[in-house]
């Protein structure tokens, strides 16, 4: 048996200061994750300048952390592997400056990982007999993607939002009916107790390409029926509102991801991203791709949440095709995959 | 005593290396391209044209702000990646007085300043005649200011009645703020009485190797004393982020929640 390779992954693209080590891809010995929600949360939404400053002071003892819990040194690293977009550039700057600085200090070979594609990777983690080809929905707060996984490292975009992503429509509807950041955590909570059907909203349809997503129709259709129940004197159910609009974002999600798994006869689907933790759209999924015989595959939350052993997975698959990122690695905020 | 030093503060990317009080490497780039891009490359080419062991390296000196933010931490994200890859400390030193400290031995008084946007400055006032002494702690402050500021100091300094020494007190300005604001430094200069100079280019900008003998002059003085750990480090903005400016005035004023909302109401002293 050949040698294992061992990666250190970090990653700093929004808020969350993490750092892993990844054992041929698919072993996480450790997934250090410091979060800056609660600061974040006082201002509804990150602060990118704020963000940037928590990398600056958190970023050695994530690491650190992170090889001790791992019980490794650097010493045992075979490729360190870093988000450089897409993202804040701010906040990529930090993880992108320090794995170079490392990388160059230790010799150790550097591979810069796209943010999505550390994503998809989640589910290499959490499911170890999946193999590519397979379909996968990317919902984030930046992010909405629909992506034919060709190969490791290899990937057909079959559609991406045209305006909002649907993580951000979900922030902008919590602030705006007073449930406060992160949106996607408090809406999901909220529309448990709600009824989806209380209230219809558009599903939203773009002109062009049958699988790309708009999500800023359904915002503002939210926003004009709170005015309107505003203006009319009327008290607004946040629970159905909430369980109302989730509706709408996850038969949109839906609709598409099963149009193209039906028309290009894919039969595996894969979740990612942060909205992946959403429960309405892992059970919608699940239940879809299970009534059409789809095998469903979706990482648990901690995966799905912006976390570095994603990033040292998909770090993992560059590494063993030879790819190597040079000292002049740069940040890249709308890096496309 | 072997000291790498780093320089991305401002316009300048820069690394240099001191051994043993010598410079033996000091590569600087005021280029268009992004620190980001050029920074580790300079590093790569000082060590394989020094034959740098990173083992020797004893520690890693950077300048620690004020700055670009930006800048500042990939300096700081840069030096803390060496400190903690080769279990190394850090000494930072002040942008401001790493600058000032390329005109050591004159006997005028330094204004270095940094382009803080909208006629600021990040500046303060330095004196290098036989010791670094900073006569004013950095700031940021509109241009005039501090310039009001350094000329009124110099002519303390030369007033035999205000206890100075009777001789003609210099200012020597220096920076890319210095650039920037000339035409508005000149302005309160005139009439002053003063007689000031503007730095030449070899001297008018950050410079690696002024920050590693700074360190170095540094650990002279208080040997260990000088050191912070790589993982403690933080930059010093000498500004708030825009956004804890309004959180101060968000408590000040009772309006977390609007704050959160994003309808924070200014104005409501």
């Amino acid at each position: 048996m050949s040698k294992d390779i061992t990666i250190l992954g970090i990653e700093s693209s929004c808020d969350e200061t993490a750092a892993a080590v990844v054992v041929n891809g698919r072993n996480v010995l450790s997934n250090e994750i410091s979060s800056q929600i609660d600061i974040h949360t006082l201002y509804g939404g990150v602060v990118p300048e704020i963000a940037s400053r928590k990398h600056t002071e958190r970023v050695n003892q994530v690491i650190r952390k992170a090889l001790e819990t791992a019980d490794r040194t650097l010493d045992d690293i075979d490729a360190i592997a870093v988000t450089y977009g897409p993202g804040l550039v701010g906040a990529l700057l930090i993880g992108v400056a320090e794995a170079k600085a490392i990388s160059w200090a230790r010799n150790i070979p550097l591979i810069g990982v796209h943010h999505i594609e550390g994503h998809i990777s989640a589910n290499y983690i959490a499911a170890p007999e999946l193999e590519p080809p397979f379909l996968c929905l990317v919902v984030s707060g930046g992010h909405t993607h629909l992506v034919i996984v060709k190969d490791y490292g290899e990937y057909e975009v079959l559609g991406r939002t045209l305006d909002d992503a649907a993580g951000e429509a979900f922030d902008k509807v919590a602030r705006a009916v007073g449930l406060g950041y992160p949106g996607g955590p408090k809406i999901d909570r909220a529309a448990r107790e709600g009824d989806p059907h209380a209230i219809t909203f558009p599903r939203g349809k773009v002109g062009e390409s049958r699988y790309d997503f708009s999500f800023s129709g359904l915002k503002s259709a939210v926003l004009n029926y709170l005015n309107s129940e505003k203006m009319q004197g009327r008290e607004v159910n946040v629970p159905d509102l909430a369980a109302s609009f989730q509706q709408s974002v996850v038969d949109v999600l839906l609709t598409h991801a099963m149009d193209a798994a039906d028309t290009l006869g894919i039969r595996k689907f894969a979740l990612a991203g942060g909205v992946a933790s959403n429960s309405a759209l892992r059970a919608a999924m699940k239940e879809a791709c299970d009534k059409r015989g789809i095998t469903f595959y979706c990482p648990p939350p901690i995966l799905c949440t912006d976390n570095a052993a994603m990033i040292g997975c998909a770090g993992y698959y560059d590494y063993i095709k030879g790819k190597r990122s040079g000292l002049d690695l740069n940040a890249i905020p709308n890096l496309m995959l | 005593m072997k000291i790498l030093a780093i320089e991305a503060s401002g316009l300048v990317a820069g690394c240099a290396l001191l051994e043993d009080g010598q410079i033996i490497g000091d590569y600087n780039i005021q280029f268009k391209k992004t620190h980001s891009q050029t920074l580790l490359p300079m590093m790569e080419e000082l060590r394989k044209m020094t034959d740098l062991k990173m083992a020797e390296i004893d520690a890693i000196a950077l300048t620690k702000g004020p700055g670009s933010f930006t800048g500042l931490r990939i300096g700081a994200a840069t030096a803390k990646g060496i400190g903690l890859a080769l279990e190394k400390p850090l000494i930072p030193v002040s942008t401001l007085g790493s600058m000032a400290y390329n005109f050591y031995g004159t006997d005028a008084l330094i204004c270095p300043m940094m382009d803080a946007r909208r006629a600021t400055v990040f500046t303060g006032i330095y004196e290098e005649y036989d010791k670094p002494v900073c006569r004013k702690e950095p700031c940021a402050v509109p241009v005039e200011e501090i310039v009001r500021d350094v000329l009124d100091t110099a002519g303390e300094d030369t007033d035999p009645a205000a206890g100075g020494s009777g001789k003609q007190r210099r200012v020597i300005f220096t920076g890319d703020g210095a650039d920037a604001y000339r035409a508005k430094i000149e302005a309160v200069i005139t009439g002053s009485g003063i007689s000031c100079s503007f730095a030449p280019a070899h001297m008018n900008r950050q410079r690696a190797a002024s920050t590693a003998a700074l360190a170095y002059a540094l650990w002279q003085e208080k040997g260990e004393g000088c050191f912070v750990s790589a993982d403690d480090f933080r930059p010093e903005y000498l500004k708030a982020a825009q956004a804890e400016r309004e959180r101060a005035y968000a408590e000040k004023t009772g309006q977390m929640d609007a704050l959160a909302a994003g309808t924070l109401l200014k104005n409501r002293d």
